[in-house]
């Protein structure tokens, strides 16, 4: 028992010292990651101080930015069983290994969501009253409880799950099927209950006749499963761009029917929508007319929807063409769906809810500069994380870093 | 990424982790710089000034409060109020009143749109003055419409009333199923035995969730610390009602839980010059609001197709 803990103590030992290893390139990457990481701090302790003043948000757009970050990297984060499924299901190989760095993009993800719905408390120093058994927590009744499960279990399944995988590898032996495959299959259900549970947290709301539509759902999952796989294509390339890690144009393609499907489906719905909200011509259609044509004058949002809109459009019709079999368009693609998500359930989902107000207002909202580097911060936090789960797993992948060669460090 | 190699290859005798005088050097500088951009990072936290005593960190929630750790509490909160403001308040824990539910009811025909409520409200209730938070939102209404879409809610002429409107005042409706509860993750808001919905200041976490739940806008959030100008307290509070709150939590409305438990009317009625409000307990068939109920032969439940039940009932003198 002594020595299983020694082992494992070593593992965790060598793996964190590799994480502050590397070339110049290694340690540009994470020097400009941390300088964003610090600048967010700061922001962050200045609105710690001064309150969520310091926000653009007001009594009237009372969740911003951050809870658009928030939503869209829920879906990020639900996209990691994308590559799950054709692994355990469907046996895919090409896959196999490579469903590591989705999971582990999936960890990546959930830190920054939590950290988003962190920023966002008016009152952090009391986030332990959400705590099941010491704080009071409103179970089943609240959305918000059940994503505080659902998230936070989604985040301990994968860390087991790759944990356990890269561990095994370290130790060059067979992972225990057992001890992990039931855990796979119940992270792909959970995997869709996050994201579920997101979006039911919108749906429930009576009150917002915006998100109050049973579409809401669906289309996240659909548009989740557009980004995620695309930020997944791009991260991979990465990774064989810069380490010795082997991936296949193939592996990539999978990924890219993936999308294109996922993209389609999430179009289609969009028309749904559009078509119910407009042609039924209802006093509910107010936010829909503020996002998609102005309202009253009012019309921040408009050129950001249209720009996604496009975006979705273009890589649709990308993705339907052989053209994106070349990973240069590929990549175009992906960049396309990412942003083009980005906006449309974040901020294109999340603003034009509390406009106009429920009392009839007209409020827009705009970012303040020290909101945005809170986002940035964050982002830099999550991708910095990323960086050192991949620069510790692909090692033990390789080989390179190993049981067999310990001590030699 | 880098190289790959995680494990370069060292002569054999070298002790690999022999600390040379320059690996030092350079490991200490990297981390002595590391902690003073952290440190810099923090320095706005200099000038945080609220931070939570231990006493209020550790308070407990509202419903699981005994009797003596109540009164504990309340006079610490005497005792801040005091050293803020320089008032000494009393502070009380005032109890629902058995066979009592309380129901507002408000005479669109009557109101003038004077908007005195709204500032009787702001001074009873102790609301911040800057930025300035209202429990009540006065809408002027083009003749004729309920179409909140029309309402105009910044309107300013010399005087009221004006030809072809109407005034409806909003507040919190206290819904008999309110969303806001529902929603809560921490059960910070929860509705009380004589209908009220209230808020334990000191519990809630400021996720703002119940603002994007309440269809009438009645939530309000303290988006900074509040400020009050000395001299312009009032003393008279309660625990869940109008004692100042802190940065970061929610509040509204809770038709003056101070006074009306304790058999007074809320401030808005009081100073309302025409007499369209109306309050009282709907559980006495003697009580204007039970007359009113049964008599008026038409009143609205605002957005009644929501099923929120509102006990806020605005009527026509017809």
């Amino acid at each position: 028992m002594n020595r299983a803990i020694r082992n494992y103590l070593v593992f965790l030992g060598r793996c964190s010292r590799i994480a502050f290893a590397g070339d110049w390139r290694y340690y540009a990457w994470m020097g400009v990651l941390t300088v964003f990481c610090l600048l967010g701090l700061n922001a962050y302790a200045k609105q710690f101080v001064h309150g969520l003043l310091v926000t653009g948000m007001t009594d009237e757009v009372s969740w911003g930015v951050y809870i658009a970050n928030f939503t869209f990297l829920v879906g990020v984060a639900a996209a990691a069983v994308m590559m799950v499924i054709p692994v355990y299901i469907y046996n895919n190989e090409e896959l196999h290994d490579l469903v590591i760095f989705g999971e582990l993009l999936a960890v990546a993800a959930i830190l920054m969501c939590l950290a988003f719905v962190t920023v966002d408390l008016g009152r952090p120093d009391r986030f332990w009253h959400l705590i099941p058994g010491i704080g009071q927590f409103n179970f089943p009744a609240s959305m918000l409880s059940w994503d505080v499960i659902v998230l936070n279990g989604y985040l301990l399944l994968n860390i087991h799950i790759c944990g356990y995988l890269l561990y095994c590898r370290y130790q060059g032996r067979k992972p225990a099927k057992w001890f992990y495959i039931p855990f796979v299959f119940i992270a792909i259900v959970w995997a869709v209950s996050i994201h579920t549970v997101t979006a039911f947290l919108y749906v429930g709301l009576g009150g917002r006749p915006f998100w109050n539509s049973a579409i809401v759902g669906p289309r996240f999952l659909a548009s989740a499963f557009t980004a995620g796989p695309a930020l997944i294509i791009l991260a991979l390339q990465v990774i064989r761009r810069v380490t010795a890690y082997r991936i296949t144009d193939k592996a990539l393609l999978t990924l890219r029917s993936i999308v294109q499907v996922s993209m389609l489906i999430n179009v289609f719905l969009l028309i749904n929508e559009v078509f119910k909200e407009f042609y039924s011509g209802n006093l509910h259609v107010a936010s829909s007319k503020y996002l998609y044509v102005g309202l009253h004058g009012y019309h921040a949002l408009v050129p950001w929807i249209w720009t996604a809109i496009a975006f979705n459009v273009i890589a649709m019709v990308l993705l339907l063409l052989p053209l994106s079999r070349s990973l240069r368009w590929l990549n175009l693609t992906c960049v396309l769906c990412i942003v083009g998500i980005w906006i449309e359930k974040g901020m294109g989902l999340v603003i034009p809810g509390f406009i106009p107000t429920p009392l009839g207002e007209m409020i827009e909202y705009t970012p303040t500069l020290n909101e945005t580097l809170i986002c940035f911060g964050i982002w830099a936090f999550g991708l910095l994380c990323y960086t050192i789960f991949l620069r510790m797993s692909v090692p033990i992948l390789l080989g390179t870093l190993s049981q067999a060669n310990e001590g030699r460090d | 990424m880098g190289d790959p190699q995680p494990t370069p290859p060292h002569p054999p005798t070298a002790s690999p982790r022999a600390l040379t005088r320059r690996s030092f050097l350079r490991a200490s500088a990297v981390f002595g710089g590391g902690l003073a951009a952290l440190a810099a990072a923090l320095a706005p936290l200099r000038h945080l000034d609220d931070f939570p005593t231990l006493d209020q960190f550790l308070q407990k929630y509202y419903r699981e409060l005994t009797p003596a750790e109540m009164e504990r509490i309340l006079r610490r909160i005497e005792a801040e109020v005091e050293r803020e403001y320089g008032v000494r308040p009393q502070v009380r824990d005032v109890k629902p009143l058995t066979g009592v539910e309380y129901v507002y009811a408000h005479n669109l025909t009557r109101c003038i749109g004077c908007r005195r409520c709204v500032h009787a409200c702001v001074a009873e209730n102790n609301l911040s003055r800057t930025p300035e938070v209202q429990y009540i939102r006065v809408l002027r209404l083009p003749h004729g419409s309920l179409d909140m879409e029309k309402a105009d809610h910044n309107y300013a002429p010399e005087w009221v009333p004006e030809p072809d409107h109407f005034y409806m005042p909003v507040q919190c409706q206290q819904c008999r199923n309110p969303p806001c509860v529902k929603v809560c993750p921490v059960h910070a808001t929860w509705q009380e035995t004589d209908g009220l919905t209230v808020i334990d200041y000191d519990w809630c976490i400021g996720c703002r969730y119940c603002a994007a739940a309440c269809p009438y806008w009645a939530r309000h959030f303290n988006f900074t610390r509040p400020s009050i100008p000395k001299g312009q307290l009032n003393p008279d509070m309660a625990y869940l009602g109008n004692r100042p709150r802190r940065q970061g939590v929610m509040e509204k409305c809770h038709f003056c839980i101070q006074r009306t438990r304790v058999g007074r009317y809320p401030a808005c009625l009081e100073v309302c010059p025409t007499g369209a409000r109306k309050f009282g307990n709907i559980l006495d068939p003697e009580s204007e609001v039970s007359y009113i109920l049964k008599h008026k032969r038409v009143f609205i439940q605002l957005k009644e197709e929501l099923g929120t039940s509102p006990r806020f009932y605005y009527y026509f003198d017809v």
